[in-house]
C-alpha cells in the first residue's frame, strides 16, 4: 500500500511536470515526423516498393515510433540526474516511501509519456497509407509499453552511477543514436555487413521495433523486413521474449542500483 | 530509553580513510532546541545525513522517536521533517504543489490535507503566492517553502541544517520567530546547524563538534563559564609593548588580533577603571564583553567561526545564482 502510494506520487509529479511543458511535446514529435515525413517521402520515390507491398515511408514508420519511444523513455534517467542536481532528489529519499518505488514510479512517469509520444505518431498512420485497426493499437500499446519501460530502467540504472549532466548526456548521446541507427528504424536488418550485423542483433532495441513492425506491417514468416538470429527466423513472440528479458533485467538493476545511493 | 527522542551511540562515519563524524553519543529530550555547533567539514551535515537515514553509520546507532535509523528507515523518515542546507524544492512546479506532493509522500490523510497546506503556507506567508512557480521565488521565500513542507506532516523532529544561510537578517528573524512559535505550539524538537552565534544562543543545549568529535555539550549558559571569565579588546598604538606591559603588571597573557589584544579578566567592570588609570601606554581603544559562544568556540577549538562565515554566504550565492546561471 505504501509502495502503490509512493509509485503513484512519483509517476503523477512527473506527468505535472511534463504538463507544465506542454510545448516539449511538439518539439519531441517534430524530429519523428521529420524523419517520416521528408526523410521518408524522399526516399521513397526513388526506392519504390521494398517488398510485400511495403514503400520506404511506410516501412519506417513503425522504426520512427519505436525511435520516439525510445529516445523519450531515456528522459527518465535525465529527470533523475536533474532532480539530484537540483536537490529534490534529496526530498524524495528522504520521504518514508522505499527507494524501489521511487525507481518504479520514475520508470512508469516516462513510459507513460513516451508511450503518449509514441501513440501520437500513430496517428499518422492514415497519411501514409497505412491501415490500423482498433486491434493492432491494442496489441501496439503494450509493446511499446515494453520498450519505453526497459529504455528507461536503463535511463535511470545510468543515472544513478553517472551523477554530472553533462557527462550524462554525453553518454546518453553515445549510446541513444548508437541504439537507433542500430535497430533496423531506417533499414531491413537482412544482409548487412558482418560488423553491422552484429551489432544490430546485440542491441535490445533491435528486439524492441522488429514486433512493432511486425504487428504494423503484418508478419508472414518470410517477411521481407524479418530477424534471424543465429539463422533462425525470429517470430514476433521470440523477439518479445528478448526484450522482455532485457527489460526485466533493466528493472531489477535499476531499482537495486536506485535503492544503493546514498 | 523513552525519554528521549534522539539517542545516538558510538556514531562512526567514514568516507575511505577520512573519519567524519568520530565516535559521538549524545541523546535530546522532547521538544528540546538542540542546537549543532562547529566549523565547516566538522561533521554536522555528516551526522544529520546519517539520522535522516540519508547515509548508513560505519559503527554505533542511532535511534528518531525511538526507531533506529538503519533497520527502520521508514518510521524515522515519517517521524522527522528536513530542511535542507541546499535547497530542494521543485522549481517547475508551484509551491502549493510542492507541498501537495509532500504530504502526498508523507500519507497526511486526504481529509486534513487542504487545510494544512493553507496553515502552513499562511503561518510562512505564502498563501497569496501559493501558485506561483517556486523559480519565481526569491531566496527567503524557498526558505520559508522548505520550512511549511518540513512542518505539513507534523514531525516529531525538525532538522535544520543551517536554515538561515545566506539570508538577510529580516528574514532570518522571521524564520526564527515561526521556528519558536512552532516548538511553544506543537512541542515539536528541533535539531539545528548553525554558525551564527545569535542563533546557537536560542538552543536549550548545544553541541560543539569539531573534527568530527564532540567538544562540549551543555546549555548556552553553561558553555559560556568555560570561559568564565570576561574578555577585554584593547587596541593601543604598539601591541607588544602593551602586551608586555600587561604580563609584567597583571601577570595576565594577552592573545594579539591583528592591531587588537584580547584578555581575561574575573571581575572586568571594577578591574577596568582602575587598569585605564594605571595603563603606561595611549589606549586607543578598549571594549569589555561578557564571553560569548564566540569566545567558548574559540576556547575549545583554538580557532575562530567567524572567519568561515562570510566564505559561506559567498559560497550560498554562488549555489544560488550559479543554478540559474548554467540553465
Amino acid at each position: 500500500m505504501n509502495n502503490l502510494r509512493g509509485i503513484y506520487t512519483i509517476w503523477y509529479r512527473d506527468i505535472l511536470r511534463f504538463w507544465h511543458e506542454k510545448m516539449r511535446l511538439i518539439s519531441a514529435i517534430t524530429f519523428p515526423l521529420l524523419f517520416l515525413f521528408v526523410f521518408g517521402s524522399g526516399l521513397s520515390a526513388r526506392m519504390g516498393s521494398l517488398g510485400a507491398g511495403v514503400d520506404f515511408t511506410q516501412f519506417i514508420f513503425p522504426g520512427i515510433i519505436g525511435m520516439s519511444v525510445l529516445m523519450s523513455s531515456f528522459m527518465a534517467g535525465v529527470s533523475v540526474v536533474w532532480d539530484r542536481e537540483f536537490g529534490f532528489l534529496k526530498e524524495v529519499l528522504v520521504a518514508p516511501i522505499s527507494r524501489v518505488s521511487v525507481a518504479v514510479g520514475k520508470t512508469l512517469g516516462a513510459t507513460t509519456i513516451a508511450l503518449l509520444q509514441g501513440s501520437i505518431i500513430l496517428l499518422f498512420a492514415p497519411l501514409i497509407g497505412v491501415s490500423l485497426s482498433i486491434w493492432t493499437v491494442l496489441a501496439l500499446l503494450p509493446l511499446m509499453f515494453l520498450l519505453a519501460a526497459s529504455m528507461s530502467s536503463l535511463g535511470i540504472l545510468l543515472a544513478t552511477r553517472i551523477r554530472s549532466m553533462e557527462a550524462f548526456q554525453a553518454v546518453m548521446q553515445m549510446l541513444m543514436f548508437p541504439m537507433v541507427f542500430l535497430s533496423g528504424v531506417f533499414f531491413p536488418v537482412q544482409g548487412l555487413p558482418a560488423w553491422m550485423n552484429v551489432l544490430v542483433k546485440l542491441n535490445p532495441a533491435t528486439y524492441g521495433i522488429a514486433p512493432i513492425r511486425q504487428v504494423i506491417l503484418g508478419a508472414p514468416p518470410d517477411s521481407p523486413f524479418g530477424i534471424s538470429v543465429l539463422g533462425h527466423t525470429m517470430s514476433l513472440w521470440e523477439n518479445v521474449a528478448v526484450l522482455a528479458v532485457f527489460g526485466v533485467a533493466m528493472i531489477f538493476l535499476a531499482m537495486w542500483s536506485f535503492g544503493n545511493q546514498e | 530509553m523513552a525519554d528521549y527522542i534522539i539517542e545516538v551511540e558510538n556514531l562512526v562515519k567514514r568516507f575511505g580513510k577520512l573519519v567524519a563524524v568520530d565516535n559521538i553519543s549524545f541523546n535530546v529530550a522532547p521538544g528540546e532546541i538542540f542546537g549543532f555547533l562547529g566549523p565547516n567539514g566538522a561533521g554536522k551535515t555528516t551526522t544529520i545525513n546519517v539520522l535522516c537515514t540519508l547515509s548508513k553509520p560505519t559503527s554505533g546507532r542511532a535511534t528518531i522517536n525511538g526507531f533506529d535509523v538503519v533497520r527502520q528507515q521508514s518510521q524515522v523518515r515519517q517521524s522527522i521533517g528536513l530542511v535542507f542546507q541546499d535547497p530542494s524544492l521543485d522549481e517547475k512546479l508551484s509551491g502549493l504543489q510542492n507541498l501537495q506532493f509532500h504530504a502526498m509522500v508523507y500519507n497526511v490523510p486526504a481529509s486534513v490535507r487542504g487545510q494544512r497546506i493553507e496553515q502552513v503556507l499562511r503561518m510562512m506567508e505564502l498563501w497569496d503566492k501559493r501558485k506561483n512557480e517556486v523559480r519565481t521565488y526569491s531566496g527567503g521565500m524557498k526558505r520559508r517553502l522548505e520550512l511549511a513542507r518540513g512542518l505539513l506532516h507534523h514531525p516529531k523532529v525538525l532538522f535544520l541544517d543551517e536554515p538561515t544561510l545566506g539570508l538577510d537578517p529580516q528574514t532570518r528573524n522571521r524564520i526564527w520567530e515561526y521556528i519558536l512559535e512552532l516548538r511553544r505550539r506543537e512541542g515539536t524538537t528541533i535539531f539545528l546547524t548553525t554558525h551564527y552565534m545569535d542563533e546557537a544562543e536560542k538552543a536549550d543545549r548545544i553541541a560543539i563538534i569539531d573534527y568530527g568529535k564532540l567538544a562540549a555539550l551543555d546549555t548556552p549558559e553553561q558553555l559560556k563559564k568555560i570561559v568564565g571569565k570576561d574578555i577585554i579588546s584593547l587596541k593601543t598604538g604598539d601591541s607588544d609593548r602593551a602586551a608586555e606591559e600587561i604580563r609584567l603588571r597583571y601577570q595576565i597573557e594577552a592573545r594579539c588580533d591583528g592591531d587588537e589584544l584580547t584578555f581575561e579578566v574575573s571581575r572586568g567592570a571594577e578591574f577596568l577603571p582602575n587598569f585605564i588609570k594605571e595603563f603606561g601606554i595611549k589606549i586607543l581603544s578598549i571594549n569589555l564583553r561578557r564571553p560569548s559562544l564566540d569566545d567558548v568556540f574559540l576556547k575549545l577549538t583554538g580557532r575562530e567561526i567567524r572567519q568561515e562565515e562570510v566564505r559561506d554566504v559567498f559560497k550560498a550565492m554562488v549555489r544560488q545564482h550559479g543554478r540559474r546561471i548554467r540553465r
